[in-house]
């Protein structure tokens, strides 16, 4: 059984074909980057699998059930966890508060009303625990539209690793960084349990190299070239139209 | 801090209780009324402080529940065990139905539609005279009797009826919005987007936020009527909706005491002001306009601003 | 058959109507995701101005450019002092919206009290023209006219000109038409300053048939509304056909089943927004 697989996926909006007969599989623990010029779909593709859009045509076979139907949040609660490439996190509510509705997405307690969340330890112990573990714990009471943006981008990470996912979709996790926080970013990343299966889309290719066991390439919504990092290293047709502009 | 908190509050509900032994007959009556609406912006604070959904429609449910209270306790029986629970099913009940169209919307368009929705019932009960009484509204809605030793015709027995329904309002509210669901509605507020890959059921927890509001006013739309003796398509319509969002700004949205202070502020001033001039409605269409550029966060941020502690 | 043609002729001039006040509604929403609540004042300013004018000067075209002239003016000062603090804030808009609407509600209830009145017809159009035994009041169908004559203006003003392109970019993508140039501060201005040149032209033409009365306000921007709900927000086209078809329903509606008049408006709204929230022809 795949962690994830896409088969024969396209999309297009209002005509304009944003992705086209992609199909792909990661098995459980693999880590997998998606590179790609920009436009490339590889957002798109994202958002497909998060079902933010539905596709045009094509089915998602998430942890072997076809998820090609579920909203979002059903989807996450079979261990489907993101990170968006613009930070949408939850700018006016502190660092621990926001961790907490991480935790509490995929608890049973998610929709009760008749007591307040403090009468729920565990949310706050997990929560508290999860701060420490990727050394946030000293801002938990922050505002988090305050922090720096490396910081947002760990919060951002937390809040993904909240509920213990599955399958893993960072988009672009080190964009607009400063190398260090890159740095630290991605060791954070090369950290990750290695029962979680991620799929990342990288800019930078270095970043990208050195996390991943295989990779992708997307090109005008297609399937350009897949396989180990030597040979899409050694690809022509990549090194042309990405290696060559981005690498260089 | 816990126990500051909890002397605080019942400090202020100390002064609640002695205040009808300092208040002639007529400031008790605007008591009563500060209450009342506060229970009503309190349940908008729901809806817009948490949820961040703008309704500008709120007094259809306050409306129903008191055209349904005084249409039952006129025409049927004025039981109280059986017109106040109709009152609220009925609030309810129509929050559920508009919840469904309005909640597709978002932004200006669900300003828009919860507006329409609720002008809508204030057209049927404009029009409809026979049930209704048209514009003429329905006169002499007798207040319940209940086995108390003092009967709620007395201004001082109806005013500790009210506070009860208040204090129970606001215990209800402050559970909800503390407990795992209102946190997940200030998420929400907050990120929809990111709410959704983190599990939540985004539609499920706005409708319930939508239809509990609708419940809250409907306990305030009952009362009112007991109050007032009266009601009429002015409690239906959209100068009562926005006067609700006024409060609810007024008082600092997403903080319940500070829409229920709102409420008490606008009712004090609108007596006030009537009393001296005529141009109350102007006044009041300054006060939207200097509370929107000058109050934004509402009576309670600037007090929060001057202590230097920031919103929860 | 006379009844029919003569209440379609009045539901048809009063869709006009809605029309303009709603094609301003719209155009104002689709640029700036805004929810304009004074639109009605625009409409009871534009008939009151008119009146005042009418009295002094006893010309009704003279009337109708002091009207258009103040209200559009007003518009402007709404815009570029306040709302223009508020972008893309919903709530603030319309709390300000809201307070201008009961301001000027107060004042023109100050300024001309609460009685009920209506703007005098200009005299050519006192007379009535006859066909077999169907009486049609000329004014009527000068107002039919001059909503198919705004009609097609706003119609060329956005396929055919410069500042529609840069509408129809703005009302697409603000953030886009921003890149490339347009001056969407001015934009904004300009849309909102003709939305409410046109609901004071609607006061005036409204004025000799609807009249203008408190609350005027208030019915005509909720007719608007359910105009604009119906039709689809932020489309020329859905304000033309949602104008006739509430200006026809509310008609009949109040013709023949008075006691439900404003429920015959209503109800397809509400069974539009069931089956097609973005109404008619709207894209979003």
């Amino acid at each position: 059984m795949m962690a994830l697989q896409i088969e024969q996926l396209s999309h297009s909006f209002g005509g304009l074909l944003a992705l086209s007969d992609v199909n792909l599989a990661v098995a459980p623990g693999e880590r997998l980057a998606i590179i790609g010029p920009n436009g490339a779909g590889k957002t798109t593709l994202f958002n497909i699998v998060t079902g933010i859009f539905r596709p045009s045509a094509g089915r998602i076979r998430l942890l072997g059930q076809d998820v090609t139907r579920l909203p979002p949040h059903r989807r996450a609660q079979l261990g489907l966890a993101r990170t968006f490439q613009i930070t949408t996190l939850f700018p006016r509510l502190t660092v621990l508060d926001s961790v907490l509705l991480a935790v509490q997405g995929l608890d049973p307690v998610r929709f009760t009303l008749h007591r307040p969340r403090e009468a729920y330890g565990h949310l706050r112990e997990r929560a508290e625990s999860l701060l420490a573990e990727w050394g946030l714990a000293d801002r938990c009471h922050a505002v988090t539209g305050r922090l720096s943006y490396g910081e947002q981008r760990q919060v951002e990470l937390i809040l993904a690793l909240a509920g213990a996912p599955k399958v893993l979709l960072l988009d672009e996790p080190t964009a607009g960084l400063s190398p260090a926080e890159t740095a630290s970013v991605a060791e954070m990343i090369r950290r990750f349990s290695r029962d979680t299966t991620i799929l990342l889309i990288e800019h930078d290719m270095d970043v990208a190299l050195e996390l991943v066991d295989r990779i992708t390439v997307l090109f005008q919504g297609r399937v350009l070239a897949e396989g180990s990092k030597d040979k899409i290293r050694s690809d022509p047709e990549v090194a042309a139209i990405y290696l060559g502009t981005d690498d260089a | 801090m816990k126990t500051r908190i909890a002397i605080r509050w019942a400090a202020a509900l100390a002064v609640l209780i002695a205040l009808p032994a300092v208040l002639s007959s007529y400031q008790l009556g605007l008591l009563t009324k500060m209450l009342i609406f506060g229970i009503f912006a309190m349940s908008l604070d729901l809806l817009l402080g948490y949820a961040g959904l703008p309704s500008l429609g709120h007094a259809a449910y306050f409306g129903v529940a008191a055209y349904t209270v005084g249409l039952l306790a006129l025409r049927v029986a004025n039981n109280f065990w059986l017109d106040f629970p109709a009152g609220l099913a009925v609030a309810t009940g129509v929050s559920a139905l508009f919840g469904l169209f309005a909640l597709r919307a978002r932004g200006s368009y669900f300003l828009m539609i919860t507006l329409a929705l609720g002008q809508v019932l204030w057209g049927i009960a404009f029009g409809w005279r026979s049930l209704t009484g048209g514009d003429d509204g329905l006169p002499s809605v007798p207040r319940p009797r209940l086995p108390l030793p003092w009967p709620l015709t007395d201004g001082g027995p109806f005013y500790y009826f009210v506070l009860a329904f208040f204090v129970i309002s606001i215990l209800a509210l402050s559970v909800i919005v503390r407990s795992p669901f209102g946190r997940a509605l200030v998420g929400i507020r907050e990120s929809e987007r990111r709410m959704e890959v983190l599990g939540y059921d985004v539609w499920r927890y706005k409708y319930v936020a939508f239809v509990l509001a609708g419940l809250f006013a409907g306990v305030a739309g009952n009362l009112f009527v007991y109050f007032n003796g009266f009601v009429s398509p002015s409690y239906l319509n959209i100068v009562f909706s926005a006067a609700a969002l006024l409060m609810v700004i007024l008082g600092g949205a997403g903080t319940l005491v500070g829409p229920a202070l709102g409420a008490a502020v606008i009712v004090f001033l609108e007596n006030v002001i009537s009393a001296y001039m005529e141009r109350w409605v102007l006044v009041l269409g300054v006060i939207y306009v200097l509370v929107t550029l000058f109050a934004p966060s509402g009576l309670v941020g600037l007090v929060r601003q001057r202590l230097g502690s920031h919103p929860a | 058959m006379t009844f029919w043609v003569t209440q379609a002729l009045n539901g048809i001039s009063f869709g006009m109507l809605l029309f303009l006040l709603a094609a301003g509604l719209s155009l104002i929403y689709g640029l700036m995701r805004m929810l304009n609540l004074a639109h009605g004042s625009y409409y009871i300013l534009g008939g009151y101005v008119g009146l005042a004018t009418i009295k002094v000067t006893g010309s009704f075209v003279l009337a109708a450019l002091a009207a258009t002239a103040v209200v559009t003016l007003i518009g402007v000062v709404m815009e570029r002092f306040f709302l223009r603090r508020f972008p893309e804030q919903e709530l603030p808009q319309a709390l300000l919206t809201f307070g201008f609407l009961l301001i000027f509600a107060d004042l023109s209830l100050w300024l001309w009290g609460g009685t009920p009145q209506t703007l005098p017809k200009p005299e050519i159009f006192e007379r009535s023209i006859r066909m077999g035994t169907i009486v049609f009041p000329s004014y009527r169908l000068f107002v039919i006219g001059v909503g198919l004559v705004i009609g097609l203006g706003l119609w060329w003003l956005q396929e055919g000109t410069r500042l529609g392109a840069m509408i129809r970019a703005g009302v697409d993508d603000a953030e886009m038409a921003r890149g490339t140039g347009v001056n969407v501060g001015l934009l904004s201005t300009a849309v909102f300053a003709l939305g409410a040149f046109l609901a004071a032209l609607g006061g005036i033409i409204g004025g000799p048939f609807v009249g203008v009365y408190p609350g005027a306000d208030f019915e005509i921007l909720e007719m608007a509304l359910v105009v604009v709900i119906i039709g689809g927000l932020g489309s020329l086209k859905g304000a033309f056909v949602g104008g006739l078809l509430v200006g026809l329903l509310d008609n009949f509606g109040k013709a023949l089943f008075p006691e439900l008049a404003l429920f015959t408006v209503f109800a397809p709204m509400a069974i539009i927004l069931a089956i097609r929230p973005t109404g008619l022809f709207g894209v979003r």
